[in-house]
């Protein structure tokens, strides 16, 4: 029989620490005073990657990459979902799909992010922004380009806008942003 | 449901940082203050406890699922019965009232109800992202995911809608942390000004660094009794304080996760189904809010909490509660955000919709003899946050529900000076009062109301 290991191997890096204090005798006087002694602390790393489902939301995905809006509709009282719901949240009927890409849009409300999470830290200073859409019930939340940061004014909120489209899809909700209806071609 | 009263409490210190306890160890500084407090030491108090509520919001703060029973056999409950709960921000205020539902429904004649929150093990802008992760990850987050940006978006409608000023949520933010400064459990004890406020870095336009509650390490702690579990505490020596203080009314609401799926109803709609019973039955107040939907205002749009205002009916109905400004003696409520108070006197009835920015700046929620430094037009109504709130407190998501009970214990004790060092913080004759605690953007929010018995 092969002999078992019964030894770790012992190795450099990692978490190892040479020579923490620590007291050379474990006497009565020295096991109390660990009592005084200040907390480790270690740095763990934690990744991950999600197969994230877009699940019933998906056409919406495939809608954007293909520079198209798509919000849903609940057929008989035609309440609509700008952020598209595959039910809707009084009759609890399914929806349908429709497309809004035309329709008249503007800012309900925003924010410039001079800060932000860690993953869009790189992005800031960002503006964030609630849109509604003509004959839509509910809003949209995107980027809004094509504004001066630096120069917030409530003067925004009701500012016309329209949707733009990445050239190279990313399937994320922000393959479409929003700049004002003034600015540039479509 | 049987009545309930909330007998002791217990708060650690809130900081920045505590590494050096593990988060066990700090839900323990509560949880023994709460025992102490009773005048009754650990085994005896253990003999007596049927059963436990843990409160703590997020498992990627400390990459450890299944906490809740590590604290649990921490504070040697096992086996006795318990459970986690969680509801973002709202996770402390909802623990709460699982606690209260313990001992009202006769499942338990003494309960405790503790909850944490170890923020430190992850830097700022990570814990930012992890806080975002509260928000729809396949709409919301990935566009720029960030709670202090949602908020800033609901107050620059808010601003658009009533025309609330900077300046007055600057007021927000000077009374909590001057309150606060008489609070030695609070993370920020400063004297601020309102231009202080509005000269600190910028957030998220119009909010700044001031305007914005910090992330903290702390834990807090309740213990709530039915009349035979204040039977068993005091055959086993507890000193319980009496006046006793009892739970009357516990509110609870909900509204959809993504903000952008709030509804816009019309005026009849809010007036059914939202108003306060003191806004449905005045003239004045009816064509007041008449006025604003002829003007365009909907409800509750993102300017608007339906779950804080659903939260607070329920509770004020349970109370007996028809004028909350004149009823209440005091509110400490979830400041999030200087604009989320604001929010939140007019959810909570304080004020009317859209009158929450002058209700502010009025002194109206101020404490009386305590110098803000601010020309104040109105004497103190109803103290707002008289500990400080989150804004100054910290806001260990999963105590800070339960630190608002144990602050609310206190005050309605009488017992204040005794807990703080200092009595400016005492309302004075506190009787009435009411506890709000809000998740998400909204997304749950509870209000309790706990009064002293005659």
């Amino acid at each position: 029989m092969a002999k078992l290991p019964d030894q770790r191997p012992e190795t450099l890096g990692g978490y190892v620490v040479h020579g923490l204090p620590f007291p050379v005798e474990t006497d009565p006087d020295a096991l109390a005073f660990l009592k005084r002694m200040a907390p480790i602390q270690i740095e763990q790393e934690y990744k991950v990657t999600y197969l994230h489902s877009y699940g019933q939301d998906s056409p919406w995905f495939a809608g954007a990459s293909n520079r198209h809006l798509l919000a849903t509709r609940e057929p008989d009282s035609q309440y609509t979902y700008a952020t598209p719901r595959a039910h809707d949240m009084y009759s609890g009927r399914e929806t349908e799909w429709i497309d809004i890409t035309d329709r008249n849009a503007r800012v309900h409300a925003f924010t410039v992010c001079h800060f932000g999470s860690e993953e869009f830290l790189p992005e800031t200073p960002f503006v964030l922004a609630l849109i509604e859409f003509e004959g839509a019930n509910t809003l949209f939340l995107t980027r809004l380009l094509g504004v001066d940061p630096d120069q917030a004014s409530l003067d925004w909120i009701g500012m016309e806008v329209r949707p733009r489209f990445l050239r190279n899809s990313k399937l994320k909700p922000t393959d479409v942003y929003f700049v004002p209806a003034s600015s540039g071609k479509k | 449901m049987r009545p309930v009263y909330a007998v002791s409490g217990g708060v650690s210190k809130f900081a920045k940082a505590r590494p050096d306890k593990t988060f066990q160890g700090v839900v323990k500084e509560a949880y023994d203050y709460a025992i102490a407090d009773l005048g009754l030491d650990f085994p005896d108090f253990t003999a007596i406890v049927d059963g436990s509520v843990a409160s703590y919001f997020s498992d990627h703060f400390s990459r450890q699922l299944m906490s809740g029973i590590m604290v649990q056999d921490y504070l040697g409950l096992c086996p006795k019965p318990g459970h986690r709960v969680e509801g973002g921000g709202a996770t402390g205020g909802i623990c709460f009232q699982e606690a209260w539902k313990a001992i009202a429904s006769g499942s338990m004649e003494v309960c405790v109800a503790y909850g944490w929150e170890t923020m430190s093990h992850v830097e700022t802008w990570k814990g930012n992202e992890f806080i975002a992760l509260a928000s729809d990850v396949s709409w919301d987050y990935p566009v720029g995911g960030f709670y202090s940006g949602y908020y800033a978006m609901m107050v620059t409608r808010h601003m658009k809608e009533y025309g609330t000023t900077v300046e007055q949520m600057a007021h927000v933010s000077v009374k909590n942390h001057i309150n606060a400064y008489h609070n030695p459990y609070a993370q920020k004890r400063e004297r601020y000004t309102i231009q202080d406020v509005r000269n600190s870095p910028m957030v998220a336009w119009p909010l700044t660094r001031l305007d914005i509650c910090v992330m903290s390490d702390g834990a807090a702690a309740t213990i709530l009794a039915s009349e035979e579990g204040l039977r068993r505490l005091e055959t086993s020596g507890a000193r319980i304080t009496r006046p006793l203080v009892r739970v009357t009314g516990i509110g609870r609401g909900t509204d959809a996760m993504r903000m952008s799926d709030r509804p816009h109803v019309d005026y009849e709609t809010f007036l059914r189904d939202y108003a306060t019973e003191q806004e449905r039955g005045s003239d004045e107040t009816r064509r007041y809010y008449k006025k604003l939907w002829d003007r365009g205002a909907r409800y509750p749009g993102v300017h608007s909490f339906r779950a804080g205002r659903t939260a607070g009916n329920m509770a004020y109905k349970q109370t007996g509660i028809a004028d909350p400004i004149h009823e209440l003696d005091f509110v400490e409520l979830h400041d999030a955000y200087t604009s989320s108070e604001i929010q939140t006197y007019e959810d909570l009835g304080l004020c009317r919709y859209g009158e929450g920015g002058p209700f502010a700046a009025s002194g109206k929620a101020f404490m009386p003899g305590i110098d803000y430094g601010l020309k104040l037009p109105e004497k103190p109504a109803c103290p707002v946050n008289p500990s400080g709130g989150l804004i100054a407190c910290g806001h260990p998501v999963g105590a800070t529900g339960l630190m608002q009970a144990v602050f609310a214990i206190w005050q309605l004790q009488g017992s204040i000076a005794k807990h703080f060092g200092d009595q400016a913080l005492q309302v004075k004759d506190a009787r009435r009062g009411a506890i709000h605690s809000h998740a998400g953007t909204g997304t749950y929010v509870t209000v309790s109301t706990l009064e002293r018995e005659e």
